[in-house]
């Protein structure tokens, strides 16, 4: 490893634009004759739109125009889908319901958008809006999914009856039943995997630019995968050709999942520019966020989990009811069924599963990926589980986990993933070491003299990342390939523009790939520059989720730089009359092994511009592009420990430590793997600890739609975090990476509730685990 | 619609803006200083935070107007002839920063921060302090290790100068 190669803590080449306040998001893009939208939207959660009235509204100062779904639909642009086809058991497909950009018939939540108020200042547009005169006729609504299914609910899609969207399975379902019948004992458990707002710091926000000469199409907006933005537009909505549309994701403050989609609002606008004539500029204010952002979670799971008289697990049975919000976002069915159910083997050696999944409309905003996707709903599932079936059968937690432990790979599971690499008891001993596990009796007693209640838990996590091989996704239902795309561009001059269609959002790709690059070649990272984010600059990619830049999007550029170095080598044996085979790259130099003959990387490249000496018949250039589909899935695991004190007086639970120990395969940048898993853990103990999406039942209204009413982490909740690696390297990818963007987010939140309960005595507790539940809950149990 | 005037990182500006301009909304629009950030509606998250007559304060919570004949400094304000204020810096080495949104408002609440604990700051009142500022990618973890590797660093450049 170089200072600055594979394996080196790097400080991060972007870093001085954000921290000198140049970072360029697109809310800060501005372009001449720009004029700014704001949504009307609905205030109820189910209602009749009976009429639209803009007749005072359309007069006031600075009102250029209001569009309504009428209009939109006239010109033919297309409602929004769901990307990935799920069938139920019984052979149908899911039941797709209608969602319109601009709804002119029916709301389902509140905050779906009705119309657009274009004017000259946002204030202008803002109090246009609400001079919008909307009739609705109000409808019952539902907000929970379980109830959603009840028999005389209120019904939100005519294609959906009974709000049921599919009613799917995976697993052997008689195996199971048949260890569950034989078991010496079964360990059984409903839990609810609470509601989450994503929340990246910056809002969504686009501009829509229109230019009328060349009938052409600029949206500057926050996504995680511009080019997926155009795809779907282009093929979908009906918003322009491909080859009209230029989708650009510049700098984007975090995503989590949430900037995944495409919104209504990316359409709508873009389409108001050219009704209007002028660019348009939406951004997102938080309210508007908490009531209009793809959702995370919002499932209601029994488990039965069966053992021998061994207390090995012998077979798994779930049954598990998802809130898919009022209509079907981007990925969202994929999340609950592919991204979740075949997670179900966790780290253990599991010879039967079976799980079923019913998916149900509800009148909340849509609910999609948010980070980690299924697999946290997976690893609390389990996670919760084990830690009772623990407790259940008198034994210790981290023995149950070891005995059922998966020890050899490959691994098939009952529920199609085929795990390659791992050692789950590597992980397992370090985070006790770490956590000090064998010296917790003594903490208890000191903390019990004080008069608190200490507890301490774990959790075993296991996830499906490097998101995915494009034949296996597809027969599963998937729309799209999930390959990667890059293009190495050597410069006459030697330096290198690397184009790759992972985008970074706080990830920190112009720093590691740029390392990726300077580790191959032996250039400094300062002589690459790392170019993603633009459908112009970029030929394709299908973006960053499912912590898959480094397994998928890296390989795609190890892919490229193979061939950029083959030509370099042909071009460099040439120049120096020496065998292509011999030929090595070492520290910036193309060198002949055994000799002293050597060539500079930048002469080497201006050989290939100017190409007055090139091999017979080889092509002028520098320039190579590739595509990488991966061949599995890669299989990041660890072990999470979390020690907690409860005050049994007012209920508030303090971090006394937390230990994260993973195994990421190999690792690029130690520095930014260490930050990505700090961020996910706090996100999971904002899950465990704090944060709750509540809708009013009754009425539908989100009464959590600001950060006075929804509890985001701050510093003071959290404490700092104890981290360790065991990596084994990823066997399927060329890097041997695993990914490590979601595992804190999925590991976290079983440690926390694990500690919890055993501090407590009390096992029946939900999510979040706020100061009143637990002290009703510690009380109860007294 | 009135004008209004102050000092923005050394330079006197005057802009035209409607009454119920907000201070950041002076500074993005009209100024074109776009490294302060709106993050939400109510005071929580202090993507905004910049100085005002050297103290900080949150600029998506005062008036444009209220602001008027003061002595404001920004995010792009703070590096000195190109180089990184020791916040910055320290943010910079310790990875204290990801997506970078909220960034500007941190490291402007930590300059203050510094500015009135100095070297006595430790790990509980770092936490305590960033309560009004918001981040979602880093956990904090490394913001605290920034600040504090900051308030040492200003410290011991301190007592080095005297």
């Amino acid at each position: 490893m170089g200072v600055e190669g594979i394996g080196a803590s790097v400080a991060r080449k972007e870093d001085k634009r954000f921290l000198t306040g140049k970072g360029r998001y697109t809310d800060d893009m501005s372009v001449p004759g720009m004029k700014y939208a704001f949504f009307v939207r609905s205030p109820y959660a189910h209602a009749k739109i009976k009429s639209i009235d803009m007749s005072a509204a359309k007069d006031m100062p600075g009102v250029i125009g209001i569009l309504e779904g009428k209009q939109l639909q006239a010109d033919a642009i297309g409602n929004i889908i769901c990307g990935w086809m799920i069938h139920s058991k019984d052979g149908s497909p899911m039941n797709m319901g209608v969602w319109r950009p601009l709804a002119h018939e029916t709301v389902r939540y509140v905050g779906d958008a009705v119309a657009i108020v274009v004017a000259d200042s946002l204030g202008e547009a803002r109090d246009a809006a609400e001079a919008v005169v909307v009739d609705y006729d109000v409808l019952p609504a539902v907000t929970e999914a379980v109830k959603a299914l009840e028999a005389g609910q209120p019904q939100l899609h005519p294609e959906a009856p009974n709000n049921l969207i599919f009613d799917w399975q995976i697993g052997d379902g008689a195996a199971t039943d048949k260890a569950i019948a034989e078991a010496a004992h079964v360990t059984e458990i409903t839990l609810r995997n609470n509601r989450l707002a994503p929340n990246p710091m910056e809002p969504r926000a686009t501009l829509g630019i229109y230019d009328s000469a060349e009938d052409h199409y600029t949206c500057y907006t926050t996504s995680q995968n511009p080019h997926v933005a155009r795809l779907v537009m282009s093929a979908f909505y009906n918003v322009a050709p491909e080859n009209k549309l230029r989708v650009i994701a510049p700098d984007v403050g975090g995503g989590f999942g949430s900037k995944i989609y495409i919104y209504p609002e990316e359409i709508v606008c873009l389409w108001a520019s050219k009704k209007t004539g002028v660019p348009v500029k939406w951004t997102c204010d938080r309210t508007e966020a908490f009531l209009t952002d793809a959702h995370g979670r919002d499932h209601v799971s029994t488990v039965k989990m069966a053992f021998d008289k061994d207390n090995r697990i012998i077979g798994l049975k779930v049954d598990t009811i998802a809130n898919l919000g009022a209509y079907m976002s981007l990925f969202s069915s994929a999340v609950p069924t592919y991204l979740y159910a075949t997670l179900l083997s966790g780290q253990y050696a599991i010879p039967a599963i079976h799980a079923n999944v019913r998916t149900v409309y509800t009148n909340t905003v849509p609910v999609d990926a948010y980070r980690g996707a299924g697999r946290p709903e997976a690893t609390y599932l389990l996670e919760r589980t084990m830690e009772t079936a623990a407790r259940e059968l008198g034994v210790s937690p981290a023995e149950l986990r070891r005995q059922n432990f998966v020890r050899t790979f490959p691994y098939q599971t009952p529920v199609i993933m085929n795990y390659d690499a791992g050692d789950y008891e590597a992980s397992l001993e370090a985070a006790m070491a770490s956590a000090d596990w064998n010296g917790f009796a003594a903490r208890k007693a000191e903390a019990a003299r004080r008069g608190k209640k200490r507890g301490i838990g774990m959790s075993c996590y296991i996830e499906a990342c490097g998101i995915a091989p494009s034949a296996a996704v597809g027969s599963l239902g998937a729309g799209v390939g999930l390959w990667e795309s890059a293009e190495v561009r050597v410069n006459a001059v030697g330096t290198i523009e690397v184009m790759t269609g992972s985008h970074s959002h706080g990830q920190g790709h112009e720093t590691t790939f740029a390392q990726l690059v300077a580790d191959r070649l032996g250039v400094p990272i300062d002589s690459v520059n790392i170019v993603h984010g633009d459908t112009d600059k970029v030929q394709m990619g299908m973006g960053t989720y499912g912590s898959r830049s480094g397994a998928v999007g890296m390989s795609a550029v190890v892919k490229a730089l193979d061939k950029v170095e083959a030509k370099a080598k042909k071009i460099a044996a040439h120049l120096m009359e020496a065998d292509e085979s011999d030929i090595v790259i070492e520290n910036g130099e193309l060198k002949v092994a055994g000799t002293d003959k050597t060539l500079p990387w930048f002469q080497v490249a201006l050989a290939a511009y100017t190409a007055h000496n090139l091999p017979a018949g080889m092509e002028p250039g520098l320039k190579e592009g590739a595509f990488y589909d991966p061949s599995n899935f890669t299989f990041p695991a660890g072990c999470y420990i979390c020690e907690v004190e409860v005050d049994p007086e007012t209920g508030v639970t303090d971090i006394i430590q937390f230990v994260a120990a993973d195994d990421f395969g190999n690792i690029i940048n130690p520095m930014i793997v260490e930050g990505q898993v700090h961020g996910g853990i706090a996100q999971g103990i904002g899950q465990a600890l704090l944060e709750n999406v509540h809708y009013d039942p009754q009425n539908g209204q989100l009464i959590t739609a600001s950060y006075m009413d929804y509890a985001m982490p701050r510093a003071d909740d959290l404490p700092s975090f104890k981290l360790s690696h065991q990596n084994t390297p990823c066997p399927s990818n060329p890097l041997g990476i695993k990914g490590c963007g979601e595992a804190g987010a999925i590991g976290s939140p079983p440690a926390l509730m694990n500690a919890i309960t055993d501090a407590i005595g009390n096992n029946s507790l939900t999510m979040p685990a706020t100061p009143q539940k637990v002290w009703a809950a510690l009380n109860a149990a007294n | 619609m009135a004008k209004v005037k102050m000092t923005v990182n050394g330079r006197q500006v005057g802009s035209d803006c409607e009454d119920r301009t907000l201070l950041v909304h002076f500074l993005r629009d009209n100024l074109a200083l776009t490294g302060t950030h709106v993050g939400c509606d109510t005071t929580q998250c202090g993507a905004c935070v910049v100085h005002m007559d050297g103290r900080s304060v949150k600029s998506c919570t005062i008036l444009a107007a209220q602001a008027a004949g003061s002595t404001i400094t920004t995010i792009e304000g703070l590096a000195a002839n190109g180089e990184l204020h020791p916040v910055q810096a320290a943010f910079k080495a310790n990875h204290g920063l990801q997506c970078g949104f909220c960034t500007p408002g941190m490291v402007m609440t930590a300059v203050d921060m510094i500015r009135r604990h100095g070297a006595n700051l430790d790990e509980a009142t770092v936490r305590a302090e960033l309560d009004g500022n918001i981040c979602r990618c880093t956990g904090y973890h490394n913001i605290v290790k920034s600040i504090l590797a900051a308030a040492a660093e200003m410290a011991g450049a301190q007592q080095a100068a005297e």
